[in-house]
């Protein structure tokens, strides 16, 4: 099966820049690599026939978030050679059993839930926006609110941090 | 999918690609020769009959020069840049279709690389991205000419991304569809279905978002030559600095299509049924097409040899203060025209 | 709240920068895009001029004027012939001061000319430049007709003139007048009045007059400050007198008053009484005279100092000499009006944007040659 070798080859490369963006010494590396990431991830959407989402998944998060990100890394100029201090002596620890706790879920969830996993609930393909665009307007119309006032929030959080005289 | 199949793709994958390349090169020639005319000179006119070669020797002396790489500059960022600009820059194309359906070897081709589902979003996928190379370009030159330059530009691309995309949402509100197939077909019949009459206003937003898209005058400050040298490019040379230029110009050459598609009815010829005249209609449609593109390229060439260029506050003024309220505003109306259509 | 500053970057303009008119090095302090501060640093065009002066006789050191601006050698020339006919009581011919005139103002349309192209060149505008290069050409082609040189002319003497005007001057002239004036309009259409033009310009770089006449700004960038100071009407040496024309000044049309597009538009309204200045002269100008009638055999001044100022297209352009009654000169001092004029740029760009910054620059009209003498 093609397909399925393209599903690999997009997880392999997921799965591999999305350790390197936790390797990488060089902030704008990782940068790079976490972008590298959702191009992956978006191939994956692709072969799921989510073309929508696929397509979101680069538009927003590669083509707006990460240049955010990408923006803030360059101005700080973190030194290419500096690594980051370690703020917590029990850092290491802690996340490795974050790490832990969250592959036992994932697994958890594998093992027990198998099959529902495989059944999308809403039919992406060739109606994929419309049916999204539905979903979101009627079932999810709250949760959609919210999270724009969320956003709304945040935004006007951002304009009173950084505006010298308001 | 069947071999022949195949090789249509591949054809047409090649033709189109080989016909952007080809119009970049064209478009280098007519930029310079028709800012002559403008200006009073002459240009070039040395190298073949009126001066057609002097893209050619152009390339030659590009791939000649010597390749450097400033010391302190981070090496593999500064090598990938170029290329992370006009990958994007070439790829767009694939969506836009430009030409009716043909009819060989007993089966229907559409003139059009890939008829994707989200078109649109794909073609605002791809341009949000070629900013990483104008990003990476500017900060690897470990030059402040560059940081500035590329600071510039990704500002400037992020903020006109918005207004450009929500000049789009009214035309996807008019045809229902993303896909830019849907949007031509919309657009068929006579002179006064095309979109650019149905939407002068998201019309006249696109066409300044696409300016400055596209990094071109009045918007060109991500390289304004008077105050940053050269901006995101000023430490390339050589074969790098050429990819530069050709990502510019294809972009150039997108926006031009994406604007024929998205207002002027793709390669709708008016009045003309392409579909009932067989190979003469698509004839006719392809040549439409090209027609009005190339109409929009000369347009970009015009602007860019008429107009100052803005500061960059102004720049982002306009965008988030003039340019998205605008666009907020036609998409109201836009729906609410649709609305009471709906109702009534 | 607390405000967020960014790191200050110190960002070095030129000396090799395209638009730094010359090799001039400007240390900006950068906040992002805004400047803090401006530092020029000159003297990459230093050539020693004054003290070479004096070491030549009177007449060697006109060519080192031609050298000084180079923009406008006529009215250098004019400037450094004016004080020596005064410090040696020299009355020129008729014919000689009207060719003076004419050949100044055509200097100052020329020079006026290239400083609005590099503005708008400044400013992003690239086809004005090349417009303008074009008409500036007609009148280098006059100069060039009248004493073979296109750029330096080492045409006025003192007390007289290197050579007469050659036949058909005058029609040439007339000819050149009455393609030039609708041109004029053709500048503000294509971009005085253009919206980008006005956005990038008005109230950008506000000079006010008080702060112009303190640094000793002159010219142009002083009359775009309000002031009606033109050594032309107000000190008139030569024939200036027999002329009738205004003195523009800046009346802050589109923003403050002495902000970039004043200086802009006086410039361009100034060119328009050039050509009346140029009129009326090309019709009085006498048929006949010997421009060479009154150039002395030996220049030797007699003892004592002049101070003569004269109004060039970049402002008062003094010449200080002291004679200690030799054929060459004890001291030679110009007094720069692109100098002052430079001086001024941190006090008018500071807080300004980095583009600003470019089309103050712009709109100040300096040339190195002169700053740096």
């Amino acid at each position: 099966m093609p397909l399925s070798l393209l599903f690999y080859f997009a997880a392999l490369i997921a799965v591999g820049s999305a350790i390197l963006v936790v390797l990488n010494r060089n902030a704008v590396y990782s940068a790079i690599f976490l972008v590298l990431c959702f191009f992956s991830l978006a191939m994956i959407y692709l072969l799921l026939e989510a073309y929508f989402l696929a397509v979101l998944e680069i538009f927003i998060y590669a083509g707006a978030i990460m240049v955010l990100f990408l923006f803030v890394v360059m101005l700080l100029n973190l030194g290419r050679e500096k690594a980051l201090p370690h703020f917590m002596k029990f850092q290491r620890a802690l996340s490795l059993m974050l790490v832990i706790l969250f592959f036992f879920g994932v697994s958890l969830i594998m093992v027990v839930g198998s099959g529902e996993l495989h059944q999308p609930t809403i039919k992406f393909s060739s109606g994929s926006v419309y049916a999204l665009g539905e979903a979101l307007f009627t079932k999810f119309l709250l949760p959609f609110e919210v999270a724009s006032l969320l956003l709304l929030v945040a935004l006007i959080g951002t304009v009173y941090l950084a505006k010298r005289k308001i | 999918m069947d071999l022949l199949g195949f090789i249509i793709i591949l054809v047409k994958v090649l033709v189109v690609f080989a016909a952007t390349m080809l119009t970049v090169l064209v478009m280098i020639y007519l930029e310079r020769r028709v800012s002559a005319f403008m200006q009073g000179r002459l240009g070039p006119n040395r190298v073949g009959p009126q001066g057609l070669l002097q893209p050619i020797a152009d390339g030659i002396k590009f791939m000649m020069k010597e390749d450097i790489v400033p010391a302190g500059a981070d090496k593999p960022i500064f090598i990938l840049a170029p290329a992370i600009l006009l990958i994007p820059a070439l790829m767009t194309f694939a969506v836009i279709p430009f030409g009716s359906d043909i009819t060989l070897f007993g089966r229907q081709i559409p003139l059009q690389v890939a008829d994707v589902n989200v078109g649109i979003l794909y073609v605002l996928a791809l341009t949000s991205i070629g900013v990483y190379g104008i990003v990476l370009a500017g900060w690897s030159s470990n030059s402040k000419y560059s940081l500035l330059g590329g600071l510039r530009s990704s500002a400037q691309l992020i903020s006109y991304e918005l207004a450009m995309g929500l000049a789009v949402v009214s035309i996807i509100l008019l045809s229902g569809s993303l896909k830019l197939n849907d949007i031509v077909a919309d657009q068929q019949g006579y002179l006064f279905s095309w979109n650019v009459f149905k939407q002068p206003l998201a019309f006249i937003i696109f066409l300044v978002a696409v300016y400055a898209e596209t990094n071109r005058l009045p918007f060109d400050l991500s390289e304004a030559e008077q105050e940053l040298v050269g901006g995101y490019h000023t430490e390339y040379s050589s074969i790098k600095f050429a990819m530069f230029f050709m990502a510019e110009y294809a972009n150039m050459i997108t926006a031009a299509a994406l604007t024929v598609t998205l207002f002027f009815g793709g390669w709708d010829f008016p009045l003309v049924d392409e579909s009932s005249l067989g190979i003469l209609g698509t004839v006719l449609s392809v040549c439409s097409f090209i027609l009005k593109m190339g109409f929009f390229l000369f347009l970009f060439i015009w602007v860019r040899w008429t107009f100052p260029r803005f500061r960059y506050d102004q720049l982002m003024k306009l965008g988030w203060k003039v340019m998205l309220p605008l666009a907020l505003f036609n998409i109201f109306i836009t729906a609410g025209y649709l609305t009471v259509r709906a109702l009534v | 709240m607390g405000v967020v500053h960014g790191q200050e970057m110190v960002l070095n303009i030129g000396p090799q920068h395209p638009s730094t008119h010359g090799v001039l090095r400007l240390q900006v302090k950068t906040d992002g895009e805004i400047i803090s501060e401006i530092k020029p640093f000159i003297g990459y065009l230093h050539r020693c001029f004054e003290k070479h002066c004096e070491n030549v006789t009177y007449e060697q050191v006109i060519p080192f004027t031609d050298r000084c601006d180079y923009l406008a050698s006529m009215a250098n020339n004019f400037g450094y012939v004016v004080a020596m006919e005064e410090l040696m009581e020299i009355k020129v011919p008729e014919r000689v001061e009207y060719i003076r005139v004419i050949m100044a103002e055509l200097q100052r349309i020329a020079s006026h000319l290239l400083a609005l192209g590099t503005f708008g060149l400044d400013v992003g505008a690239f086809t004005p430049f090349l417009y303008m290069f074009r008409d500036r050409e007609r009148i280098l082609d006059m100069f060039e007709m009248t004493c073979g040189a296109r750029l330096l002319y080492n045409y006025m003497w003192v007390g007289g003139l290197s050579h007469d005007l050659p036949i058909g001057f005058v029609e040439s002239a007339f000819r050149f007048l009455d393609y030039f004036e609708p041109k004029i309009e053709e500048y503000n259409n294509i971009l005085t009045y253009n919206k980008i033009f006005i956005e990038r310009t008005a109230d950008v770089g506000v000079m006010p007059a008080d702060v112009a006449i303190s640094y000793g700004v002159s010219g142009p960038n002083l009359r775009g400050s309000g002031v009606k100071w033109d050594i032309r009407k107000d000190e008139p040496y030569s024939i200036y007198d027999r002329f009738d024309f205004d003195v523009p000044v800046g009346i802050g049309e589109k923003g403050n008053l002495g902000d970039c597009w004043d200086r802009f538009n006086v410039r361009l309204t100034e060119m328009g009484e050039s050509i009346k200045i140029l009129r009326q002269a090309l019709t009085q100008i006498p048929k006949n005279g010997d421009v060479h009638q009154t150039i002395p055999k030996k220049i030797r001044p007699p003892k004592g100092s002049i101070y003569k100022r004269t109004e060039t297209p970049r402002g008062d352009l003094g010449f200080y000499i002291i004679s200690d009654g030799s054929p060459i000169p004890n001291r030679l001092k110009m007094r720069s009006p692109a100098f002052t004029a430079l001086s001024v740029l941190d006090e008018i760009g500071r807080g300004w944007m980095l583009s600003d910054v470019i089309a103050i620059l712009g709109s100040l009209d300096i040339v190195l040659g002169e700053i740096d003498r």
